[in-house]
């Protein structure tokens, strides 16, 4: 698998994206936000940090940048998109996966460790997780509390993309509707998800839950690249 | 071509729970204020548009009032001309 980090002016967790995928035994690149080319990579991150100083509100401007009209491409034809924390707001605010993340009902900025429900293990985010196994990883955020009006909520349950929830002892830390945590579009390839996956990815680290994403991608990857050399 | 001013008023969806607002209100009674309800926080935009008219320059504020000032799922905006708001700059 390749995978590609994107880096916008802000972005603090792109080296830590570049590790992890490459511990799950991928290559990985950082591509850097002017350019309009995601280089024909796999995977396209969109990493944590604070991009344009998430000025306005978190994750709009980046929304601008010169590279999202490739991963829009990229998303368009099917690639798969992994959007961390301020990832996640940048696909909110792109319109690449629903929603909107508002400031945390705490009015704080919340880091933590905390344990995610994984809704489902048939996605190419989690076909690596046990059945029932939830995850813990740490968040770190000030705008993480998932919204959507009602009757969309129930829509997006309804299409089963729905893929994390934050689950007890922890439980939510943020206010987010219905405990969400992280979401896909309605394809499945995009997700955006508010804890920290690559700050997960070793023992030492505290925990090695987050590899299962990456391990996950890993075999989708390959998975869809034995498909479209059978077709 | 002519210059025109604007003011962008972008507030969070009436029933969206606004945690600034919350906040501010639950300080209140720190600063023996009392009787003060619903305070909400929202955020305002100022603009200058170089535009044929009054009309299109109107219309590249409505747009990027949608597309950047707000997001539609959880705020609400209303463009006006600086000339009729107060202390607009």
């Amino acid at each position: 698998m390749r995978v590609g980090v994107v880096v916008f002016p802000g972005s603090n967790c792109d080296r830590d994206a570049l590790h992890a995928a490459r511990l799950a035994g991928a290559e990985a690149e950082p591509l850097w936000h002017e350019t309009p080319d995601v280089r024909g990579v796999d995977l396209v991150v969109l990493p944590g940090g604070f991009a344009y100083g998430d000025y306005l509100r978190a994750g709009v401007l980046a929304r601008f940048s010169p590279i999202m009209g490739a991963v829009r491409d990229h998303a368009a034809a099917g690639g798969f998109i992994l959007g961390i924390c301020n990832g996640f707001q940048v696909l909110a605010e792109a319109g690449l996966v629903p929603g909107a993340l508002r400031r945390n009902s705490t009015l704080r900025f919340e880091h933590r460790w905390v344990r995610l429900a994984v809704e489902r293990t048939d996605s190419p985010f989690t076909r690596a997780v046990p059945p029932s196994r939830t995850l813990r990883m740490p968040i770190a955020h000030g705008e993480g509390n998932y919204y959507l009006p009602d009757d969309a909520l129930d829509a997006l349950e309804a299409r089963r993309d729905v893929l994390f929830r934050y689950a007890s002892p922890e439980g939510n830390p943020n206010g987010s509707s219905r405990d969400i945590a992280g979401v896909t579009d309605e394809g499945g390839r995009v997700c955006g998800l508010m804890p920290h996956p690559e700050r997960a990815a070793e023992a030492i680290l505290g925990s090695d839950d987050g590899m299962l994403l990456f391990r996950s991608l890993v075999e989708s990857v390959a998975i869809a690249g034995r498909a479209v050399t059978v077709a | 071509m002519s210059s025109h001013r604007f003011v962008v008023a972008v507030m969070p969806k009436p029933g969206i729970l606004d945690p600034q607002g919350r906040a501010v209100e639950q300080s209140l009674p720190h600063l023996d204020v009392s009787g003060v309800t619903d305070v909400r926080v929202g955020r305002r935009v100022e603009l200058t548009v170089e535009a044929p008219d009054m009309l299109a320059a109107r219309a590249i504020v409505e747009h990027l009032a949608s597309e950047v000032f707000a997001n539609p799922i959880i705020e609400t905006w209303e463009v006006a001309p600086a000339s009729l708001v107060a202390a607009a700059g």
